[in-house]
């Protein structure tokens, strides 16, 4: 579904990613790991294309195409979600409004008409219920003055909706009380099924202890120095990322 | 301004005297005579008055604009009319500066509260006027100023006696029908203490140039509540200057809501002067396209301790559109406890839109709170990318934020029709295509 080769990225002059691979197939989910600064969320950005960062070197391939080529949006509707490690706030556009939209996009992009007002409803309403959020929330505009737990859930109530492909959760943990971590990897959980890949950045291991990942990748200085299954997580968890940068300083 | 427009202006002067209101008041016309002295002396303000320098009127002198001497509603396309006139309000219409009773609606008006034809009042009962009459503002402000006070034809008294409070909003419409017109209009509101109103001044005209002049002087009296609104929609082509000049007793609130969206030059002045523990919150909103030129000029006298004030004025200027922002907060050295907020945000959508802000603070007291902040710039990167992450394609993405940028302000209005109104005006005079209000 989506392979990164040799992926190289810099803002300005300065180089943050240097030679990312990796390769996602459908249905896996892959956790990435690794210490403040180390072009996590720079990785979850190129992948969905935000400006401002030029790729030197590298490609990346989503279903085949050249994601690099295509514009943010296309992106989008072709499958490819960010939950933001920090939301943006919209005041004036109401999130209902936006989700409605966004389906809307998508489902021209794949040739349907648009979502029937009724349908629309109960699906939303359906999803909001799945995340335990107060329907108030969707006649609010997107993310303003939501507290930091509830733009993360807010996050998570739109990728429910859209029913993306690709889900890439930029820190969704951070933020989230012990219960509304719960309700969210239950609702992202429910999201899993054979075509749908996920690509989880997080700092803990209680994230995925409820959500448990398939590989689990080590990114430092703009590489990743170790990948491994779920169990590397726990090895992290107890030896810090010293260990693995220690190792790749070493090697 | 040159000798041939001044004495062409002096020659219409002449011939309109004799029908002005208000002739047989000697200290009227001793005001009237001072201020046409002013008005011919210093002509039109001129850039090189600080108050003045980001606004170049001289425009105005290459029409001379007259009023009519022969007012009539008939030059009143009365369907385009309705567009802008409000249900649910008591309306006071004015055609080319004069009140027209055959469009106004005035019926049900609680007895005791006045609503009444300036010109009329001034004929008939001067004396009731004279105690406001040049009060809230002097002819020194500006000439401006002067010029009203020397060519005023007609206009609105507006007195709500002591805790009367008005059940639906008075709507006061300024139009004006014809090229070249002069719409001079004074307008005194007097809200006596406890007295509670809400007043919505509109001002439209035909698609020429005209110059509408129109000052307002409001009292708004101990303990009283004043919401003022102005939705100032003139002609693409017309010149336009309103001046709001406001006396607050103790513990007295206005709230002021101020749309420029029309004119191709269009300044407009708020003065507020604050006594102890009174109010003001002042919000505009300009919309600046093509040529257009919205100069907001706001003045704060914090007087006496305790007062509140804020503001917040939004501007979004495309095309060559230029918007001026000065904001002035005195306060004055026993105004202790001021609380004083002034804000005013610029969004520029094109390369030669121009914004000029100047917020000014002066503090003579040392226990207070005072805040300004400006901006001028574009959009938030981060949001436009926030909604493509979103599948919003990018120019979609800019017109809502844009949108809603200037949607805050209309957002904040409490009466519906009036409020749709706004939105509507604004959804017709964005730059952009395709503003969708389901956006909101
Ligand atoms: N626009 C930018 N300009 C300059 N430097 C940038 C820019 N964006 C990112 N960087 C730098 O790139 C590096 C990687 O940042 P990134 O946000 O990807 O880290 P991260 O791994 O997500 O960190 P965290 O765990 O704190 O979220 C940092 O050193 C950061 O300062
Ligand atoms: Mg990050």
């Amino acid at each position: 579904m989506l392979n990164i080769e040799n992926l190289h990225v810099s803002v300005g002059d300065k180089p943050i990613l240097k030679g990312i691979n990796l390769h996602i197939k459908p249905g896996e989910i892959h956790a990435i790991m690794g210490p403040n600064g180390s072009g996590k969320s720079t990785l979850s950005h190129v992948l969905s294309g935000k400006s401002g960062y030029t790729v030197t070197e590298g490609t990346v391939t989503y279903d085949g195409k050249d994601l690099t080529e295509m514009a943010p949006e296309v992106r989008a509707r072709e499958g490819v979600f960010l939950a933001f490690q920090y939301p943006v706030e919209i005041p004036g556009v109401s999130n209902i409004y936006l989700l409605k939209a966004a389906l809307n996009a998508i489902r021209k992009h794949q040739g349907l008409s648009e979502v029937d007002a009724m349908d629309f409803l109960m699906l939303v309403k359906d999803k909001v219920r799945l995340l335990e959020m107060d329907e108030k929330f969707l006649y609010r505009a997107v993310n303003e003055g939501f507290s930091g737990g509830e733009k993360k859930r807010n996050e998570i109530l739109q990728m429910a909706i859209l029913e993306p492909k690709l889900c890439i959760m930029d820190e969704t943990d951070s933020g989230l009380d012990i219960d509304a971590l719960k309700i969210v990897s239950e609702g992202v959980n429910s999201l899993r099924s054979p075509e749908r890949s996920f690509v989880m950045v997080t700092h803990y291991q209680r994230l995925l202890d409820y959500i448990k990942p398939d590989f689990v990748h080590v990114l430092a200085h703009g590489q990743i120095v170790k990948s491994g299954g779920a169990e590397l997580a726990l090895e992290l968890e107890e030896k810090g990322y010293s260990w693995v940068e220690n190792k790749q300083a070493a090697a | 301004m040159n000798t041939v427009i001044k004495t062409r202006y002096s020659a219409e002067y002449s011939k309109l005297e004799p029908a002005l209101p208000g002739r047989s008041s000697p200290w009227l016309t001793a005001l009237r005579a001072s201020a046409l002295d002013k008005f011919t002396g210093n002509g039109f303000p001129s850039i090189r008055e600080e108050e003045w320098r980001y606004t170049n009127v001289s425009g105005i002198e290459k029409n001379l604009f007259v009023p009519t001497d022969q007012p009539s509603s008939a030059t009143v396309d009365k369907e385009w009319l309705d567009r802008f006139r409000l249900p649910d309000c008591w309306s006071f219409v004015l055609v080319d500066g004069y009140f027209s009773a055959e469009l106004s609606q005035l019926d049900g008006l609680p007895e005791g509260v006045v609503v009444q034809s300036l010109a009329k009042s001034l004929d008939t009962d001067a004396e009731q006027v004279k105690p406001y009459f040049a009060q809230a503002v002097s002819d020194d402000e500006h000439s401006f100023v002067a010029f009203n006070t020397a060519w005023f034809c007609d206009g609105l008294f507006l007195k709500v006696p002591k805790k009367q409070a008005l059940t639906q909003p008075i709507q006061l419409l300024h139009v004006t029908t014809q090229q070249e017109r002069l719409s001079t209009t004074r307008t005194i509101i007097v809200l006596e203490p406890m007295a509670e109103a809400q007043v919505i001044e509109t001002y439209v005209g035909v698609e020429q140039a005209y110059l509408s002049a129109a000052v307002t002087e409001v009292f708004v009296e101990a303990n009283a509540n004043l919401t003022l609104y102005k939705v100032q929609c003139e002609s693409a082509k017309a010149y336009h200057f309103g001046g709001t000049y406001v006396k607050q007793a103790r513990d007295a609130r206005f709230i002021h809501h101020n749309f420029a969206f029309g004119g191709l030059l269009a300044r407009c002045d708020i003065h507020c002067d604050l006594d102890n523990a009174s109010e003001c919150d002042l919000n505009g909103l300009y919309l600046g396209n093509q040529r257009q030129h919205l100069d907001n000029h706001t003045r704060i006298n914090h007087l006496q301790p305790n007062a509140v004030s804020r503001e917040m004025y939004k501007g979004v200027l495309a095309g060559r559109s230029r918007g001026v922002f000065q904001g002035r907060v005195v306060v004055a050295e026993n105004a202790q406890k001021t609380d004083s907020q002034m804000n005013n945000r610029n969004l520029l959508l094109s390369d030669d839109a121009e914004a000029d802000t100047k917020p000014q603070l002066e503090i003579y007291a040392d226990d207070v709170k005072c805040s300004h902040g400006v901006t001028v710039g574009q959009l938030d990167e981060k949001s436009v990318f926030y909604l493509q992450s979103r599948c919003v394609d990018e120019e979609t993405a800019r017109n809502m934020l844009t949108f809603a940028f200037a949607n805050e302000m209309v957002n904040k209005l409490t009466i519906k029709s009036l409020h749709d109104l706004v939105l509507n005006q604004v959804l017709e005079r964005f730059p952009q295509q395709g503003i969708s209000k389901d956006w909101l």
